[in-house]
């Protein structure tokens, strides 16, 4: 089209092929990071599973014995646990409560837009301050968690020294951050056109008859969507049980990622933690699938057309 | 809804099951605005306990039950916060690490973006499904092999593990967003540079890439609260003091100053202030990438 260059000779002649080219080159810098951060670092682990390194002394090959040892490790199944209790009450709970405040959210009230600031500042936290703040609410003399106790007549508990507290107190926190779930949908809501209301409503439907034949199916692929990221997102949960009870009290707030963590930097077990990695990704997976299979199927796809 | 709500309560005097439907109306407003509140009060509690910690001297933060005025009103501790540990240089590393990410992410997620939208060729499909299933490993998975790649290519302490790697492709979300916006532009505008004699690049680059400012100030938002707020990769891979970012002083900070928790609270506000600062600015961007990613309805 525009004069040839010498170094067009080089390039593919037909227009197909010079495309082809084109679109290589456009998506060649995710291509490069697949292979250098995804495919390179899954074929090191991979390595790594199979063999005992602290990173100073020479690796040595030790075939399946991390996996032996894993599976008569107690701590890795008590990480396993905790953290499987953790995503189990936490994001249940966080899908039922943003669900709910955002059908609340999505009326037309004056100053609602405060209200709405006020439920999503917290997710937008830092984990970190996040972390300290908590530390500090959940003090057991002082910490507000217990002033409100107390407003209650209830007795004051010792969060984090607790076992049996520990984790309820580290589910709190993941649930001040519902937020970021919450606008997802709300962005839904407010996607469903108001004639399927206004027809209903001609309909004779009432509000629970609403809800439960438009605004559910119209926003479960949002729904949808934000379980698996739930999932994926809590069996990661790290910064806000490394820094508020660093898996303590007896474990009690051990979760698997901090485990794995534990074995890696601080005992320098690469190889088992390169084991408990990969324990993670089939667990994430299979949840995943899961719930792609079980509940996928219930999710009501609007442009089926 | 507005303007039906004028019809009905003008109507109300003469219709009497019109007037039942205003004051249901009423009654659920008011009970919505009930429930809101009482929940926004339990939302905003830690904020505010945050804040008046932060200003109070020591000794009246060890008082039970707590006072929420704080007198003496102390802004000192600010100042003794940050000034402890060197949080200026600790702000400027990271405001370093934020712009090396935002150039890396903005040219290379829209550049990606640019060829899954727009450009139809064999394999693409294949291609973004694999951005689409890198959405769903999590981090944690490749933490280790990549902290050995990064310690052997000589990064620990450097910042290169925390801003090289966005230059290829610059995360699977990103790129999945800028694929959705570009599809949303006319095709028209590309075909009327092609006839000026734009090469695709020049297309991308001086048509369709100015076009796409709500998705580029999306992207740059969610990019600086992930670096803003980065606490693993810190952690692994910057060693030495004068390379920390705020997250990782901030904890550091807290390590030291175990019991001091006025000063921990000033150092929490102050590092949550820009991000809440963020959110009042660039509001709308907020909710607009949700609603750029296909996720509404």
């Amino acid at each position: 089209m525009m004069g040839t260059h010498g170094f067009e000779r080089f390039l593919p002649r037909t227009l197909a092929g010079r495309r082809t080219l084109t679109g290589y080159i456009f998506i060649s810098p995710f291509i490069l990071g697949f292979l250098l951060w995804f495919l390179v670092p899954a074929g090191v682990a991979l390595w790594l599973t199979v063999h005992d390194w602290n990173l100073i002394a020479p690796p040595k090959y030790v075939g399946a014995k991390h996996l032996v040892s894993m599976w008569e490790d107690d701590r890795f199944w008590t990480s396993l646990s905790v953290t499987t209790t953790y995503t189990l009450v936490s994001v249940p709970v966080g899908l039922v409560l943003g669900f709910g405040l955002a059908l609340l959210l999505n009326t037309k009230i004056r100053g609602i837009s405060v209200f709405r600031t006020i439920y999503y500042l917290p997710s937008i936290v830092p984990a970190v301050a996040n972390a300290v703040l908590w530390a500090w609410i959940f003090n057991t003399e002082y910490g507000l968690a217990n002033v409100a106790l107390r407003a209650l007549g209830l007795p004051k508990i010792a969060w984090l020294q607790q076992p049996e507290w520990a984790l309820p107190a580290l589910i709190l926190v993941a649930l001040w951050g519902f937020g970021s779930g919450m606008v997802i949908y709300l962005a839904g809501l407010q996607g469903i056109p108001d004639v399927f209301y206004e027809a209903a409503e001609i309909d004779g439907a009432g509000r629970l008859a609403r809800l439960r034949h438009i605004t559910i199916p119209l926003v479960s692929p949002v729904i949808f969507f934000n379980l698996i990221i739930g999932i994926i997102g809590s069996f990661q949960v790290f910064t806000i049980a490394r820094l508020v009870t660093n898996g303590g009290p007896q474990n009690a707030t051990l979760v698997y990622v901090l485990y794995m963590y534990q074995n890696a930097f601080q005992n320098l077990k690469m190889g088992y933690a390169a084991a408990l990695a990969w324990v993670l990704f089939l667990v994430v997976v299979g949840l995943t699938l899961f719930v792609f299979k079980y509940v996928g199927s219930r999710v009501h796809y609007e442009d089926a057309h | 809804m507005a303007q039906k709500q004028r019809v009905a309560s003008s109507g109300a005097g003469f219709r009497p099951p019109l007037h039942r439907v205003v004051w249901e109306r009423r009654l659920w407003r008011f009970l919505i605005v009930a429930i809101l509140s009482i929940g926004a009060v339990v939302m905003a509690l830690p904020f505010v306990w945050l804040v008046v910690s932060s200003f109070k001297p020591l000794e009246k933060i060890f008082i039970f039950p707590p006072e929420w005025i704080p007198d003496p009103f102390r802004p000192e501790n600010y100042v003794e916060a940050l000034v402890y540990k060197p949080f200026g240089l600790y702000l400027w590393n990271t405001l370093r690490i934020v712009v090396l990410n935002l150039a890396a992410i903005l040219l290379s997620a829209s550049f990606c973006g640019y060829g899954f939208a727009r450009i139809r060729f064999p394999g693409r499909d294949f291609w973004f499904a694999l951005v689409l299933a890198t959405l769903m490993i999590p981090y944690f998975v490749l933490m280790v092999p990549q902290f050995i790649m990064f310690t052997r290519f000589g990064w620990i302490d450097t910042f290169h593990p925390l801003t090289i790697p966005f230059f290829f492709g610059g995360g699977a979300f990103n790129i999945f967003l800028f694929r959705q916006f570009f599809r949303s532009l006319p095709e028209e505008l590309a075909d009327a540079g092609r006839i000026d004699g734009c090469t695709e690049y020049g297309i991308y680059w001086r048509i369709m890439l100015p076009l796409s400012k709500p998705a580029l100030a999306t992207v740059a938002i969610f990019t600086f609260l992930a670096a803003w707020n980065d606490y693993i990769g810190p952690l692994l891979y910057l060693r030495s003091d004068y390379n920390f970012t705020v997250a990782i002083g901030l904890a550091t900070f807290r390590s030291v100053m175990s019991t001091q928790w006025h000063l921990l609270m000033a150092a929490s506000s102050a590092m949550i202030l820009p991000v809440i600062l963020l959110f009042f600015f660039a509001q709308r961007y907020f909710v607009d990438g949700l609603v750029l990613s296909g996720l509404k309805g």
